[in-house]
């Protein structure tokens, strides 16, 4: 069997993920920017995508930084 | 009845402290009340007058060095120790990341940030006031939180980007990217309230060093922050101790007992830093004194004592056979050559002077407790 047809497991009710939660983000199923462990691109993953990178096939991405202010003390 | 006085020679012996080959002895001091029988050591503020020197050796903008002669190792001590850890500085203290995509993580880099000194204007730095953090609990007043009179804005924004101009076989990263490198000089200080009127033109609030590395980065990195300084004293964090060091050491003495003459005197001098004994030849006067050590040596080379100042006091000179009991060693009991190395906030004179405003004001305050305790 090759690699590419490895099929996600079918996220049904009795994901963990998937209950309450998550049900609504699923509906307008948002696209999250990951970034390419390779070639450092910007990849937009919808809800079942292939984890895959669109320019160079690499299959590790990374989430990106958070967008939130964080606060230190300089100490 | 009137009190023993000692004799000059008396007095001048008790001001040594003797190093020996071993040992070093004849430590504290005994110029206080009911130490000596019959002699009156009450401390009186005329007679501190009289004996009391300041002598200054260097005073350059980031280190001073000079003498205090004539006061007790306590207050020398004291003095040290204000220098260190209670004159009020400015450092950032709040960091505020909007974005750090470098490869230093938040939190060290807002450590690193935190140490570096900042200068500015000093009347507008002796105008803040303590920050005073927010309290929990709703009955905080309007005074605390961050205000234009006791938190300064910092901002550091660098983006990392290609140069298209560089040489394609460049290696260097500095050339071949800009801003690979981030310094202190890419912080930049945005004013709030009337620090406008203190911190303009030479008075704004800048790091003191402008090469310091920060971070290094590389294309599509960036890092946005925004950096809120307050005033601080280094018995609360290191970064908000006004000097680098802050030291002081007693005056060397060193005593020629009996003559050193010829090639001992040349070995003698190699066992002091350069310029601590210089070698004199041996006047006829000298030579025709009986019982002086010198009969028939006129004109040969002899040690004498020229600076003592610069002896490190290693002692070298009593673990040899030849100089044995010709020579004492010893350092000064109530002569204190301090040397403060300012980070460049205050100047290093200034900064002494900090020192005496904050111990006076220690003392004023212990004087009113007191005055309280007998109310």
């Amino acid at each position: 069997m090759s690699r590419e047809a490895y099929q996600v497991p079918a996220m049904g009710g009795q994901n963990a993920f998937a209950d309450s939660g998550f049900s609504a983000m699923a509906v307008d199923n948002p696209a999250v920017n990951y970034l390419c462990g390779e070639c450092n691109a910007r990849v937009p993953l919808k809800r079942g995508d292939p984890i895959r990178c669109k320019d160079c096939g690499h299959r590790v991405l990374y989430k990106e930084r958070t967008k939130r202010m964080v606060q230190f003390e300089a100490r | 009845m009137a009190p023993l006085v000692p004799s000059q020679e008396e007095l001048q012996r008790r001001r040594i402290i003797d190093i020996n080959a071993e040992t070093v002895t004849n430590i504290p001091s005994t110029d206080f009340p009911g130490h000596w029988p019959g002699e009156s050591h009450g401390w009186a503020l005329d007679k501190f007058k009289e004996g009391f020197k300041v002598e200054y050796h260097r005073n350059d903008p980031h280190e001073a060095s000079f003498s205090l002669i004539g006061l007790d190792a306590a207050v020398a001590n004291a003095f040290r120790r204000v220098l260190m850890a209670e004159i009020p500085t400015l450092a950032i203290e709040y960091v505020f990341v909007h974005n750090n995509t470098s490869v230093i993580q938040d939190e060290v880099l807002a450590q690193r940030l935190g140490l570096i000194p900042l200068k500015g204007n000093v009347d507008g730095i002796n105008w803040m006031r303590w920050y005073r953090k927010p309290s929990e609990d709703e009955d905080s007043t309007e005074e605390d939180g961050p205000s234009d009179f006791n938190t300064v804005v910092m901002h550091l924004d660098v983006e990392c980007t290609k140069n298209p101009n560089a040489h394609p076989d460049e290696q260097d990263p500095r050339i071949l990217y800009n801003n690979a490198h981030v310094y202190a000089r890419d912080l930049t200080f945005s004013p709030v309230g009337r620090q406008d009127q203190y911190f303009v033109g030479d008075g704004a609030i800048r790091p003191v060093n402008p090469d310091i590395l920060i971070a290094k980065m590389r294309p599509g990195q960036k890092i946005e922050m925004e950096l809120h300084c307050v005033k601080g004293i280094g018995a609360d964090h290191a970064k908000f101790s006004p000097v680098a060091t802050a030291t002081y050491r007693l005056m060397p003495d060193i005593k020629i007992q009996r003559p050193i003459i010829g090639d001992d005197a040349k070995k003698f001098a190699k066992c002091f830093p350069k310029g601590v004994i210089a070698l004199e030849p041996v006047t006829a006067e000298e030579a025709s004194q009986k019982g002086s050590g010198y009969e028939g040596h006129a004109g040969e080379q002899k040690a004498v004592v020229r600076d003592a100042f610069n002896d490190t006091v290693s002692r070298e000179c009593l673990r040899h056979e030849e100089f044995q009991g010709k020579v004492k060693l010893g350092r000064i009991r109530d002569h204190f050559i301090f040397n403060v190395e300012s980070t460049g906030q205050f100047e290093s004179d200034a900064l002494f002077l900090e020192a005496i405003k904050v111990l006076k004001l220690k003392c004023t305050r212990w004087k009113r407790g007191l005055s309280d305790l007998m109310a």
